[in-house]
């Protein structure tokens, strides 16, 4: 005990802060503890307007000040726990914009007195007359907007993580959150709070894993900085090896948890559908973001040095998360577990870039990022304007003929299934190439084996996606009023949005992948 | 003489960077398109105006060419040809296309053609297609066969001129199947494209030899790069070159198109199927001459298919009956006279393209008369029905003549000077060539006096053989307004082209110039012989469609007439040698595609959905399986990471 109190440092040093760096992260939080004074004091008339627009403001001001300020600012700050550097820049900003989108999709009310996808009154017991009540003084839940800023906090701080610590504190700010949520949803309560928990417990489960991981490693290398790991790992002693194998296994589970890779997949299914739909889309295209850009840092920044002794590890996943990702979403019915398990196959897809350890690598993952989460955020808004008697219509059985009588919003919704599929001309086409390519040139034989299950799968997926387009167009309507919400305005500009950055990123993908090059070192 | 030529390209090739108004040409392409997309896309707003606008196109595209061309004019001879970029269209690595237009004489000669008689057309088209419902949509394919065609000379690439052309090919193909509603008419479409499509392929092919051998293009880069080519590489490269010529230009073996591509409205057939896309392949070969030049055995089976080809329409036209049939058979002769001078070399270019230009008018102006007299006859093709319309016609009647004295090569008429060169020329070389092919042209130009002077004669002479309800009346002003314009041109366009040889100097710098070389006859005497067989040819079509009953009901004839009627069974021959095998083919390959592909590829997707079942049980519900699927991949995981250490 006296020998651990002398060895701590005799004086405290005051940490060096570049705010320049960190300014659009303290703007969001800023914006988030605005929220939550607003939820406190303002009239229940103005809250709406009021949390939407400062969600809306901080969120694009912050990304103004990234795109102005922050990318001349790089380095690493706050004694080493925060790294701004390309990477780090690249998906704050990616998390920015689509947080924007997926703020607008949640403030969607279609015609009512309050977000359309959220529960009057979360903490009330499903079906309760205090629900009734709630529902008929016209209460909301505008809390949602804060809620979110918070997670968008925790998304930007998590892929710039300088340290094992700071990273666990970002997965904990970005899920907690996002726990909350997903239990929100305005219909089908049960389901939703159902999913919520799930969530929470599986979340905690792997939370523990990073941690104890995160200990071993503080065990194995002394230090919890990345930089430093690495060095460790370089200069391996010997004495202590057993630690680190373990160490890097944990650390790893608890972030292939966050994007859902098989067999820490479970989850995303029964998550995605019971979320609020708007939250799904969210969820699905930022958590994926952060979690990558966390796995990308802590890979190529910490763990390269020994990557051949756990590389197959990540190989098995990369490889078992493609093949169940798109084989379970041959049988799936309903549209937002179909999504959900879409996901789970793109998450092998960027897996396989990752595992391509080169600079390449790294530009390929976030430029399907990129691409990934505009579409999914767009998809996913569509998903919550489809109706039947003023429920969602996830079941797909619902949407047969939707073509007919809803040819633009069919539409859209071809193009982005086209887009998931990887067909030409869409974003998913370039991204996929972006990812594999890589994985060819660099990945060794364990690569090209990825990217031909990788291609394999991808035919798999394309299947059901053309179903689902055969289905919207060729198959007569099961019966029944199938209608596609009138959406308002913010959400069509997010809509918009979402489906030109996947037709542009088709058609015209240089811009973005020559950025994504550009900002694809690391810091140490 | 082969080494001259070459040079004369790469010079030509040499373009300087287009300035002043040149530097506007992209505005020739730009115009007609934004014609058709305003009419496309503008759908029923713009029925009422959308003709006009399209007409107003086409002229403007004309006053930019002019402009472009008097630039040229202003400009010493080696400075004429100049090149202008676009835009950056291809960049890949190591092969960097861009699109640019090579403006030179030979294509603003084209550019000037088209402009000019297209725009004469548009003109046209408005009286004729006056009472057509659909007359929006057919102006603006006008217009956008318009813009494919300048692109398709305009380009300095390969690859660029294959988007003109196969602007062109859906511009004729959607015209010819304008009246879609006809089932005739639609497959009469289907049949062009099918054809063209078979000549695209043989363009296509050669582009990609050209890739994979000069790793280029462009007329410049290619043309400097054949000198280092080998022979056989060439030869290839012009045979499929010239197999996409005889698809577009309709020669022989893919001419079998031509004739039924006459169910387009006559404007139509006037501007796409006679003037101008079917000379297309000319234009191709003459522009490819860097090729064939360098390449003689590729250039003698030009010559041979042009030989054959004016033969075989010439045949074909002194047995058909439908006016426009007619016509059409006696521009794939012309055009085979084109191939055949193409084919010569430096030689025969130039007067190819003056042919071309010549000939662009005088059938242009027929192929109007004809639709003047169909108006004035509800619509009826059929000759003998027809007899003595110059009176009730009487300016289709004079403008129609002049036309035909053109084709026929009567002096100072326009097709004398341009068709009579071409004979002379065919007559230059030695051994066996001189006397083959200038025989079959000489020949040729008799029969072409034969049946043009049937068709004028059983149309405009003789006895009235009208059906009862037809009443033949002029046509209005709109219409014979661009036919009189054209009969000028056929009237005098030749003479004036050809004084002091101002036409083939002005094309010498693309072409190539050639030496003095005498043909193996006199010129005096070939020019004398030929006038003689055409004057045998105009007397026997009067004797029989003249002074002679013309019966209304075609007579049996003999067989060679009867193989003649029926194109010298040239669609028996298709179908027996690739329709039939090809319908055989398809069918067992469905029959293996259904058996063995689909049955793997189903039995594939059913294991797929197989497993997709039994995963599924393994997504229960409940957290605590999920945790326990976590930990039981966490403990595989360590397993296999150890294992592999």
């Amino acid at each position: 005990m006296t020998a651990l109190i002398t060895s701590l440092p005799t004086e405290f040093k005051v940490a060096q802060v570049d705010y320049s760096a960190i300014a659009p992260m303290l703007i969001v939080t800023a914006g988030a503890l605005v929220g939550v004074l607003v939820e406190a004091f303002a009239p229940r008339r103005l809250r709406y307007a009021a949390q939407v627009g400062v969600a809306l403001v901080a969120l694009v001001a912050a990304f103004v000040v990234l795109v102005t300020v922050s990318v001349d600012a790089q380095g690493l700050t706050l004694e080493r726990a925060v790294v701004i550097d390309g990477p780090a820049l690249f998906l704050q900003g990616t998390v920015l914009l689509m947080s924007v989108l997926g703020v607008l999709t949640m403030a969607e009310r279609f015609g009512g007195e309050s977000p359309d996808a959220f529960t009057p009154m979360g903490a009330a017991v499903p079906g309760s007359p205090q629900e009734a009540s709630a529902m008929r003084a016209g209460l909301m839940s505008s809390e949602v907007f804060p809620l979110t800023l918070f997670a968008v906090v925790g998304m930007m701080l998590f892929p710039a993580a300088g340290d094992l610590l700071t990273m666990f504190v970002a997965l904990e700010v970005l899920s907690l959150p996002l726990y909350l949520l997903s239990g929100l949803a305005r219909r089908r309560r049960l389901l939703s709070q159902e999913a919520s928990l799930k969530y929470f417990l599986l979340g905690a489960f792997s939370s523990a894993f990073f941690l104890f991981g995160a200990a071993l490693m503080y065990g194995y290398s002394g230090s919890i900085y990345l930089g430093d790991i690495s060095k460790a790992i370089t200069s391996a002693s010997g004495e202590l090896d057993g630690l680190l194998i373990p160490g890097v296994v944990f650390l790893l589970v608890g972030l292939l948890f966050k994007v859902g890779a098989v067999p820490f997949h479970s989850w995303t299914p029964d998550v995605y559908q019971g979320a609020p739909t708007p939250v799904t889309g969210f969820m699905a295209a930022c958590t994926k973001v952060a979690a990558f850009g966390a796995i990308l840092r802590l890979v190529y920044v910490g763990l390269e040095a020994n990557r051949w002794d756990w590389r197959a590890g990540v190989i098995a996943v990369a490889a078992l998360t493609m093949v169940i990702g798109s084989v379970l979403s041959v049988t799936q019915t309903d549209v937002k577990r179909l999504l959900a398990y879409s996901s789970i196959a793109h998450a092998g897809f960027i897996l396989v870039a990752v595992l391509a350890f080169d600079k390449l690598g790294v530009a390929g993952t976030m430029f399907y990022l990129v691409a990934y989460g505009f579409a999914t955020i767009a998809a996913f808004g569509i998903v919550s304007m489809v109706r039947q008697g003023g429920s969602e219509a996830s079941h797909l059985s619902q949407w047969a003929g939707l073509g007919r009588n809803h040819p633009v919003v069919a539409a859209v919704f071809a193009f982005l299934l086209l887009a998931f599929a990887g067909i030409p001309l869409t974003s998913g086409f370039t991204a996929k190439y972006a990812a594999f390519s890589p994985a060819i040139a660099f990945g060794g034989r364990a690569g090209v084996s990825l990217v031909v299950i990788g291609v394999l799968c991808s035919v798999i997926t394309a299947f059901v996606y053309v179903r689902l387009i055969v289905l919207m167009y060729f198959t007569e309507p099961a019966g029944g009023e199938v209608v596609a919400e009138m959406p308002s305005p913010m959400t069509t500009v997010a809509l918009s949005i979402g489906t030109l950055v996947t037709l542009g990123l088709g058609i015209f993908p240089a811009q973005v992948l020559s950025l994504a090059e550009s900002s694809s070192v690391f810091l140490r | 003489m082969t080494s001259l030529s070459t040079l004369a390209a790469a010079e030509g090739s040499a373009a300087a960077a287009a300035t002043g108004i040149t530097s506007a040409a992209w505005l020739l392409v730009a115009l007609p398109l934004l014609g058709a997309a305003v009419l496309l896309l503008g759908g029923r707003a713009t029925d009422k105006w959308g003709p006009l606008f399209a007409t107003a196109m086409s002229w403007a595209a004309f006053v930019v060419g002019f402009l472009v061309w008097i630039s040229m004019i202003g400009r010493p001879a080696d400075g004429r040809a100049m090149h202008l970029t676009l835009f950056e269209w291809i960049p890949a690595g190591s092969f960097n296309l861009q699109a640019g237009m090579l403006v030179d004489q030979l294509s603003v000669a084209f550019v000037l053609l088209v402009t000019f008689v297209g725009s004469l057309i548009h003109v046209y088209s408005i009286g004729y297609m006056e009472h057509d419902p659909d007359k929006r949509r057919f102006f603006a394919y006008l217009n956008l066969f318009v813009a494919s065609m300048l692109l398709l000379v305009l380009a300095d690439s390969y690859l660029l001129l294959y988007v003109g052309w196969e602007g062109v090919g859906l511009a004729s193909y959607l015209l010819i199947g304008f009246w879609n509603h006809n089932p005739a008419y639609a497959t009469a479409a289907n049949k062009a494209f099918v054809v063209n499509r078979v000549g695209d392929f043989g363009l296509s092919v050669a582009i990609m030899i050209m890739f994979v051998t000069f790793g280029t293009v462009t007329f410049a880069g290619v043309s400097q790069a054949a000198g280092g080519a080998s022979e056989a590489t060439l030869t290839a490269i012009g045979l499929m070159l010239l197999l996409g010529a005889c698809g577009k230009s309709a020669q022989f073996p893919l001419q079998s198109w031509l004739g039924d591509a006459m169910a387009g409205p006559t404007p139509v057939s006037a501007l796409i199927h006679a003037a101008t896309m079917v000379t297309a392949g000319v234009y191709l070969v003459v522009r490819s001459g860097f090729i064939f030049n360098a390449a003689p055995d590729a250039q003698l089976v030009v010559v041979i298919v042009g030989a054959i080809t004016l033969l075989f329409g010439a045949i074909v036209g002194c047995a058909k009956d439908d006016i426009k049939k007619a016509l059409a058979a006696s521009t794939m002769s012309q055009i085979g006279y084109m191939m055949l001078a193409a084919g010569l070399g430096p030689v025969g270019a130039a007067f190819a393209i003056f042919h071309l230009i010549t000939h662009g008018f005088f059938k242009a102006g027929m192929f109007l008369g004809a639709g003047s007299v169909m108006h004035g006859m509800n619509d009826q093709v059929d000759m003998r029905r027809f007899g003595a319309l110059s009176g009730a016609m009487k300016i289709t009647w004079v403008t129609f003549g002049l036309g035909w004295l053109a084709i026929l090569g009567v002096p100072p008429f326009s097709g004398f000077w341009s068709k009579d060169k071409i004979i002379e020329a065919a007559f230059v070389g030695e051994g066996w060539r001189p006397w083959v092919f200038g025989l079959t042209a000489m020949i040729g130009a008799g029969i072409t006096a034969f049946y043009m002077s049937r068709l004028f004669f059983m149309t405009f002479h003789g006895k009235k053989r009208w059906t009862d309800d037809v009443h033949p009346h002029e046509s209005p002003l709109v219409m014979t307004v661009p036919m009189m314009v054209l009969a000028v041109g056929s009237a005098l366009l030749g003479l004036v082209l050809s004084i002091g040889g101002t036409f083939t100097h002005w094309l010498e710098p693309v072409v190539g110039s050639h030496g003095e070389e005498s043909p193996v006859l006199a010129v005096p005497v070939i020019t004398v012989l030929t006038l003689l067989l055409v004057a045998g040819g105009i007397g026997l079509a009067w004797m029989r469609y003249w002074r002679d009953e013309v019966p209304v009901v075609a007579p049996t004839g003999s067989l060679a007439t009867q193989a003649a009627r029926r194109d010298l069974y040239q669609d028996d021959v298709n179908e027996g040698v690739f329709m039939r095998p090809g319908i055989h083919l398809t069918r067992s390959l469905v029959f293996a595609d259904n058996r063995g592909v689909d049955g793997a590829v189903g039995g594939m997707a059913a294991m797929v959905g197989g497993t997709s079942s039994r995963l599924r049980r393994v997504q229960n519900g409940f957290a605590r399986s999920y945790a326990l699927t976590m930990l039981a991949g966490v403990v595989a995981i360590f397993a296999l990471v150890w294992v592999i250490q």
